[in-house]
């Protein structure tokens, strides 16, 4: 680790900005973010935006609450095609809590300093994310009630799962992620907690923090273990960016139908969840920043950074569209090619057509430095994206399973209003929680903002530690 | 059981029930006390006490209790209580009638719980009978098996047969005789129609109705009836029955007769648009014996070859080596031509028809019938008109088959008379006022059927007292002062005639679920002296002196089929083995205690066995000939036991008419249809009505399991369509699901369109059956297709005109679904195109099967064993597996309808069809070929592959799928937690899920109609086709009990059992004396989509044709690009 210390910072650019804004110091840096959390006076826009999140949610229960009455059956899936929106939505989900456990830990391994003003958000964005996801697979269960017979739990009839079953390797994929994520993040954010405690007026508050902050007086043995545990599950998620998706992409890889079963599937799919995760960030950050006057926090600078990875991992995803339709061909299996023409031409060829402009094209206006810098640009961008991976998982899920080996067992898929009012609802439990974070919880790590505002007061406390 | 039992017994063992139940208690007495029977309730609290009854208690009257209109008064709801005190007659409904009935393989006294008991019964469809065994669980009908010693079934049945169980627990039958929609008395009915009758004098202005008739007690009795009231009259009106074979057979024979073929015999046939396999009278016999001449197997160097020439496709044209395609009136041209080319009409006059292709065909047909002369068949049926059926008639005259495929005898409906000219006379009196009582019997239903010129309903009105008896309520009986509830065939005694006139005994398997009566008992109490008479006393008394000649050979038969082991063999599902120890094996059922029937000298029998042309299905029937009997008390018991056990009455089939043929008929009807040609101008749309395939006339609209079957070739399920082929409706500018107006001579009715690839040009189908006003859940669903039919125009006419109504019917399909989000996609083609890409249906023709045994498997990948890095899994004991003949499938569907009454399976509703849910374990998938305005079609029936790489069984995260070491894929419920990755991961999709809770847990008597063998399914559960795996099951433990190894070909799956065609075969592959091995080594047997890996066990043999090299020139390649796109 000694070797990193001896790195030389990154030459100094002249068109660069810096990650923060000239002027602040410390004690700016901890007021502004703590200040939109501590105020009594709770925005409008804040009051606004939770309402219709949460009529949102409510949504969401309300279409659960009919799931669990009726049986998967108010929903599109069908024969043929026995996942649907559930299973769509999942992926994306899932896809989009990448980005943050990307930003957390493995820009934090590489020392991206830029990451400090963004990880946080991004971490609790990954945690929403992997809660709205998590909830797909068991509701798409024909008997939801018996998901935990997936768990290799003790039981009188010495029953085990199925280990050879991807939909096994998912459980523990993804159970592992959230912990880990969970763990993550809450560690990261005990000395903000420990902060609020100390700057909240009201009682309550500063009970609440003060439980939250597990006793954190901010010492350096605190500081040490702190940072101890931060860098090793820093180093225990990184791995987790790779495989979470990795595993996912082998519920279709595994399977032997044409259109999944592609050995491509998950470098493609990995680079298809940064991308879409990226895209979600910047979703949340570019409105934060106007909200709270934070864009002395996350800087013209952040915002171009994140569209060079969109950019990056988006020419990976569509370097995989065009494998795909590359070895279908080449393969000179029938069904394989038929598959990859079908997509093309077939009758769902408005989503392969809506899926190669949203995540092929569209993203190519990234290469100019213009719209990197643009926030109104890159949130059109990002909303486009998000859009795209969206259709990407829709045309993967659906387009193999309406045409696959038989001609006979061709049929369909649409989804009603309960799946899209589940999917919708799903966006109103995130979009919930987020803005409760956003009220109740520094969004931005004031800890580590203050280590790089310039003339901080301990310099880089992280690189100390390494 | 008298009431102070009754009493005691409540007051010993349960405590007296608060609340509604206890209020009921003295109305239960008072109707016990009134009840006779020795056995009507085993005890009181039985009674009182089960759920159904205190079902019936809480919800009133159940079958209504949702649909009563609000505001119900006081006397509807006592009377509501009323009949549903009456209707607590259900709970006892898992009861043995009263009388003795005679099982089939166990006697009664066998009973043992758990295993079920069979009973060689009859049911009929438009009339006939059809053989079958009905498997009965401790009381109650829980399947329907083909009887095996039945020449109509020969162990086949047809799917009607196979969903009549349905009907008999169809919730919506009529449960209450109803008297201006009341509940009435079945004694006030009798003596108001009894005092009605006596104010008649002679009984004029009485008339009865009813469909065929080929009962010989009910025949008797109608005339009984009619001797006492010599003014009455018996009208017919059966609305698919065979009305125009009939008029054919007096223009050309100068009285009527049936036509009968012989396919076994035949060389050569030509189907002029009949579809005479797997529907009608003779359906199932005419399949088995057509797939006789059509089995490959590699010693056989011959193969019947098959023309069809039809309108739209149909079974037979599923199978034909060539098909044409003409519109109606070219199909009668080509008759003419056929007949002239024959030289069974006069020569002469335009040539017809004008086409040349169908010049050439004229042409080579001709010749190759010519060449098999007295080997040939030309098969008509009753949709040609009766003139070009009488040039049918001349060319098999003049092809010399009359006598060894063709065979006339007398007329199997008894006292045979015009239907058309009857209900017309009736209509006529109704409207004169000259009717005062009309009695409808056996579920007529003319205010739905009757022909659109007679308007039946009006006349109706004029008649003072209309009775009305039918299984349902009905858009009759609600214009009827009295309905009267059907007894349900498996629920009363009866007799029926087979297609060649072999009478069958039907016997109840239960008591009547709601009183019914039957039609005999109707008439009895007409005739006012057996007003109490049950149908058994009917059946018995007619029987009584007629019977004792008649069995005399069946016991010896009995004791040949027992000891050859043709019946048990056959039967292959139940019971002990043969010669095995144990309860049954030491006497074969069929041998127990009354085989000895010594032949008696005496009564000749009543009906002259006469062979005469007709060739004899049962070996019994002339044996027993010879041996005719007293009518000894003795010796009727004997016989009578003798019948029931045979599920048939020897001898007493038809005789063959001596008929000759009439010279000018031929000649006439020449004419006839030429002039006819002559009116139809070129583009003129002609419509075809038909009766519905599942449907039928309508009568079976309430049985769900015939409204989700899918069509066989059409593949819509619960509706009709107006179904045009892709020229006519680009022509006409339609689509899939389009709302048309169709008129026909001035009358309109609403439709919607549906494209099929098969119909001929300027044709459109529409079936019979739909659109009925009163059915239940059947109600209002497709279209009424009867106003559309008059007298004249019985099974369609020219001069159809078609105009868009611009909106959306959705119809459901179940295969290549062609609406999609509004958008309308033509996959039929694609499918044609991927289909022959990836060989999911493997062809050839015979001479190419000649040439190389092999031929099919070349060009084929099919991954070695070696290719693995597993090692190959072996199978030590058994190993199950399936081929299925693809050559001799007619795509009939009655598997589908088996497979679901013996695996309980769910029926889901359109709406969930049109969702793509459907429940059947097993498919019949149909693919097109070739040219889409004229193309083959084939039928692949598709049950589960049971695959050794099974890729459903990886995926599956809780192993409930998982291998036996038999090689089934078995499907653990318990364990589903409903993930449907198996499902998706299945290449050939035959795995089913319970989208919503579809199993109807909720309907007492539906519960009845389940096997008790098979879980019934909840919600959130996948499922498949396990291979009847409680059958083989139930065959391991006989095995066990037995000390012996189960006999090849002992087990049956269902969908086998019911085929008529035999084209499915299961058993052990690993045992080479079983069946299906030898399929299995069969050069023409390959697995579907074996490229994959997944080691199917189900298999199929290709399908050949055997093309006449002379028309096979004209013909368009068959089959798409080999590599699909790309």
């Amino acid at each position: 680790m000694a070797t990193l210390e001896k790195l030389p910072p990154p030459p100094p650019k002249p068109d660069v900005m810096p990650f923060v804004a000239p002027g602040h110091t410390s004690g700016t840096v901890t007021d502004k973010i703590s200040d939109v959390i501590l105020r009594r006076h709770t925005p409008k826009w804040w009051l606004l935006g939770f309402t219709v999140a949460f009529a949102l949610l409510m949504l969401f229960l309300t279409c659960v609450t009919w799931l669990f009455v009726k049986g998967v059956g108010i929903w599109g899936v069908n024969w043929p095609v026995g996942w649907g929106f559930a299973i769509i939505n999942f992926v994306w989900w899932i896809g989009i809590g990448h980005a943050g456990t990307l930003i957390s830990a493995i820009l934090l391994l590489f020392r991206q300093e830029w990451r400090t003003s963004i990880n946080r958000f991004a971490e609790a964005m990954t945690l929403f994310a992997v809660a709205c996801a998590g909830m797909f697979p068991v509701l798409h269960l024909g008997r939801p009630w018996l998901f935990y017979w997936l768990l290799p739990y003790p039981n009188t009839m010495n029953l085990w799962p199925q280990f050879r079953s991807p939909l096994i390797w998912d459980v523990f994929a993804v159970s592992t992620y959230a912990t880990v994520s969970a763990v993550f993040w809450y560690i990261g954010l005990v000395p903000d907690l420990a902060t609020m405690r100390d700057r909240a007026k009201n009682r309550i508050a500063r009970v609440l923090y003060g439980m939250g902050s597990l006793g954190w007086r901010g010492s350096a043995r605190h500081w040490h273990n702190y940072e101890t545990a931060y860098l090793l599950l820093a180093g225990l998620s990184t791995p987790l960016v790779l495989s979470v998706h990795t595993v996912v992409s082998f519920d279709f890889s595994i399977g032997i139908i044409p259109g999944w079963h592609a050995t491509i599937f998950p470098p493609y799919f990995v680079a298809g969840a940064i991308y879409a995760g990226f895209a979600m960030v910047l979703l949340l950050a570019i409105p934060l920043r106007v909200a709270f006057g934070w864009s002395d926090f996350i800087t013209l600078r952040h915002l171009e950074n994140m569209g060079k990875v969109m950019l990056a991992t988006g020419l990976i995803v569509f370097y995989g569209y065009i494998m795909e339709l590359f070895f279908a061909w080449y393969s000179a299996n029938t069904y394989e090619r038929f598959m990859a023409w079908n997509r093309v031409t077939g009758p769902y060829s408005r989503y392969w057509l809506a899926l190669i402009f949203c995540n092929g094209l569209a993203p190519q206006a990234l290469w100019f430095r213009k719209v990197r810098t643009s926030p109104f640009g890159l949130f059109i961008i990002s909303l486009i994206v998000s859009v795209g991976m969206w259709l990407e998982r829709f045309v993967i899920v659906v387009t193999s399973l309406t045409r696959d080996f038989l001609p006979a067992s061709w049929g369909p898929y649409k989804g009603t209003i309960w799946d899209w009012g589940t999917f919708i609802g799903t966006l109103g439990l995130f979009l919930t929680l987020f803005f409760l974070f956003i009220r109740i919880l520094p969004a931005i790590s004031i800890f580590e903002m203050r280590t790089i505002v310039p003339g901080g007061e301990a310099g880089d406390e992280i690189t100390e530690v390494v | 059981m008298d009431s102070v039992n009754a009493k005691g017994k409540c007051g010993a063992e349960a405590a007296p029930k608060p609340g509604p139940a206890r209020l009921e208690l003295e109305e239960l007495r008072e109707r016990l006390r009134t009840k006779k029977g020795p056995e009507l309730w085993r005890s009181l609290d039985e009674l009182a006490e089960t759920p159904e009854f205190e079902d019936l208690i809480h919800r009133e009257f159940p079958r209504f209790a949702s649909e009563w209109p609000s505001g119900v008064s006081r006397r509807g709801f006592l009377q509501l209580t009323g009949a549903s005190l009456a209707l607590a007659g259900l709970t006892g409904c898992t009861k043995q009638p009263q009388e003795k009935i005679i099982p089939y393989v166990r006697q009664p006294e066998q009973l043992i719980p758990g295993k079920p008991m069979f009973f060689a019964t009859a049911l009929t469809h438009a009339g006939y009978a059809l053989g079958v065994l009905a498997e009965s669980h401790q009381g109650r009908p829980t399947k329907i098996e083909g009887n095996p010693d039945h020449p109509a079934s020969q162990g086949s049945t047809d799917y009607f047969a196979q969903a009549a169980l349905l009907t008999l627990y169809d919730p919506e039958r009529s449960q209450a005789l109803l008297h201006n929609s009341r509940a009435g008395s079945w004694g006030s009915l009798a003596s108001q129609m009894g005092e009605t009758l006596r104010s008649m004098a002679g009984g004029r202005g009485v008339r009865i109705l009813t469909g065929t008739v080929t009962s010989p007690t009910l025949a008797q009795q109608i005339a009984d009836f009619l001797r006492a009231n010599p003014q009455a009259v018996w009208h017919r009106w059966e609305p698919a029955g065979n009305h125009q074979s009939q008029a054919a057979a007096v223009r050309a024979f100068g009285r009527p007769v049936d036509t009968r073929y012989d396919f076994t015999k035949a060389k050569v046939v030509l189907s002029l648009g009949a579809d005479v396999l797997c529907e009608g009278p003779a359906g199932v016999r005419y399949a088995r014996d057509f797939a006789e001449g059509r089995r490959v197997r590699a010693h056989h160097d011959s193969m019947t070859r098959v023309y069809a020439v039809e309108s739209a496709p149909a079974g037979i044209s599923t199978v034909a080596d060539h098909r044409l395609q003409l519109p109606p009136a070219q199909v009668e041209g080509f008759v003419l031509a056929l007949a002239q080319a024959v030289g069974a009409a006069p020569g002469g006059g335009t040539p017809v028809p004008a086409d040349a292709k169908a010049q050439k065909w004229v042409q080579e047909v001709a010749k190759d019938l010519q060449a098999n002369r007295g080997a040939s068949l030309v098969v008509a049926d009753e949709y040609l008109s009766p003139a070009a059926q009488v040039l049918v008639h001349g060319i098999n005259q003049a092809l010399g088959n009359t006598g060894t495929t063709v065979f006339y005898q007398e007329p199997v409906e008894e006292n045979p008379v015009d239907h058309v000219r009857s209900l017309q006379q009736l209509v006529a009196d109704m409207n004169a006022g000259q009717v005062q009582v009309l009695l409808m019997l056996d579920g007529a239903n003319p205010v739905y059927t009757a022909p659109a010129d007679l308007p039946f309903l009006a006349a109706l009105e004029k008649v003072p007292l209309r009775i009305h008896h039918g299984l349902f309520q009905d858009e009759t009986s609600d214009h009827c002062q009295w309905h009267i509830p059907a007894a349900h065939e498996l629920e009363a005694w009866g007799d029926a005639r087979a297609f060649d006139g072999t009478v069958s005994i039907i016997q109840p398997l239960i008591e009547p679920l709601y009183g019914g009566k039957t039609a005999g008992e109707v008439i009895a109490a007409l005739l006012g002296n057996q007003a109490d008479a049950t149908s058994y006393d009917l059946v018995r008394a007619y029987w009584q002196p007629r019977l004792p000649g008649l069995t005399a050979g069946l016991a010896d038969a009995a004791k040949d089929s027992a000891g050859g082991g043709s019946i048990t063999t056959l039967l292959g599902f139940s019971g002990a083995f043969p010669g095995a120890p144990g309860i049954g094996g030491t006497a074969p059922p069929a041998t127990t205690g009354n085989q000895a029937a010594s032949p008696n000298p005496g009564n000749p029998p009543a009906a002259s066995p006469a062979a005469g042309k007709v060739p004899n299905d049962n070996a019994t029937t002339t044996a027993s000939a010879a041996a005719p009997a007293t009518g000894g008390g003795g010796a009727f018991e004997k016989a009578w036991r003798e019948a029931l056990h045979a599920g048939l009455i020897p001898a007493t089939a038809r005789t063959g008419a001596a008929v000759a043929l009439n010279g000018g008929a031929v000649a006439q009807a020449a004419g006839e249809v030429q002039a006819a040609l002559a009116r139809v101008k070129p583009g003129d749309l002609t419509l075809l009505l038909r009766p519905d395939p599942t449907i039928w006339d309508g009568r079976y609209a309430s049985n769900v399991w015939l409204q989700e079957l899918p069509k066989p070739v059409s593949k819509l399920v619960w509706d009709n369509a107006l179904i045009l082929g892709p020229k006519t409706a680009e022509r006409l500018k339609l689509t899939w699901h389009e709302t048309v107006e169709v008129s026909l001579g001035g009358r309109k009715i609403k439709a919607a369109a549906w494209i099929l690839p098969g119909v001929a040009e300027d044709t459109a189908v529409l079936s019979l059956g739909y659109g009925r006003q009163r059915a239940g859940k059947a109600t209002g669903q497709g279209f009424n297709a009867y106003p559309l039919r008059t007298t004249a125009t019985l099974w369609g006419a020219p001069g159809l005109a078609v105009r868009s109504l611009g909106g959306e019917y959705l119809i459901a399909c179940t295969q290549n679904h062609h609406a999609m989000r509004g958008i309308v996609l033509h996959e039929d083609e694609e499918a044609a195109e991927q289909q022959a890409a990836r060989h999911v249906v493997r062809t050839g023709t015979l001479a190419e099967f000649q040439r190389d045994p092999e031929f099919i498997k070349k060009d084929r990948e099919a991954p070695g064993h070696d290719e693995s890095l597993f090692p190959i899994r072996t199978y030590e004991g058994h190993a199950w597996g399936m081929a299925i003949d693809l050559n001799v499938c007619t795509g009939c569907s009655t598997c589908i309808v088996a497979c679901q009454a013996e695996n309980n399976i769910p029926s889901v509703g359109k709406d969930q069809v049109l969702a793509r849910r459907e429940m059947h374990w097993l498919r019949v998938d149909r693919y097109f070929a070739g040219d889409m305005d004229e193309p083959q079609i084939h039928n692949q029936p598709l049950p589960c592959m049971q695959c050794e790489n099974a890729p459903c069984e990886v995926v599956c995260p809780v192993a409930a799928t998982s291998h036996s070491d038999e090689g089934l894929n078995d499907m653990v419920y318990n364990r589903c937690v409903g993930t449907r990755y198996c499902s998706n991961n299945c290449p050939y999709k035959v795995r089913r899920f319970n989208f919503l809770r579809y199993s109807d847990k909720n309907t007492p008597v539906l519960e009845l109609v389940n096997n008790p063998d098979v879980t019934v399914r909840m919600r959130g559960v996948m499922e498949k086709c396990t291979y009847c795996v409680q059958r083989i099951e139930e065959a391991k433990i006989q095995s066990k009990v037995d000390r012996q190894p189960i006999p090849p070909n002992w087990i049956q799956t269902a969908c086998q059992q019911a085929c008529p065609t035999g084209a499915i075969i299961f058993g052990d592959q690993n045992a080479q004396d079983w069946e299906v091995s030898k399929w299995k080594a069969d050069p023409l047997n390959y697995g579907l989509l074996e490229d994959l890996n997944t080691r199917p066990r189900t298999t199929y043999l290709a399908k050949l044709r055997n093309p006449n090299p002379a028309l096979a020139a004209l013909e368009k390649p068959a089959g798409g690009a080999e590599n699909g796109h790309a």
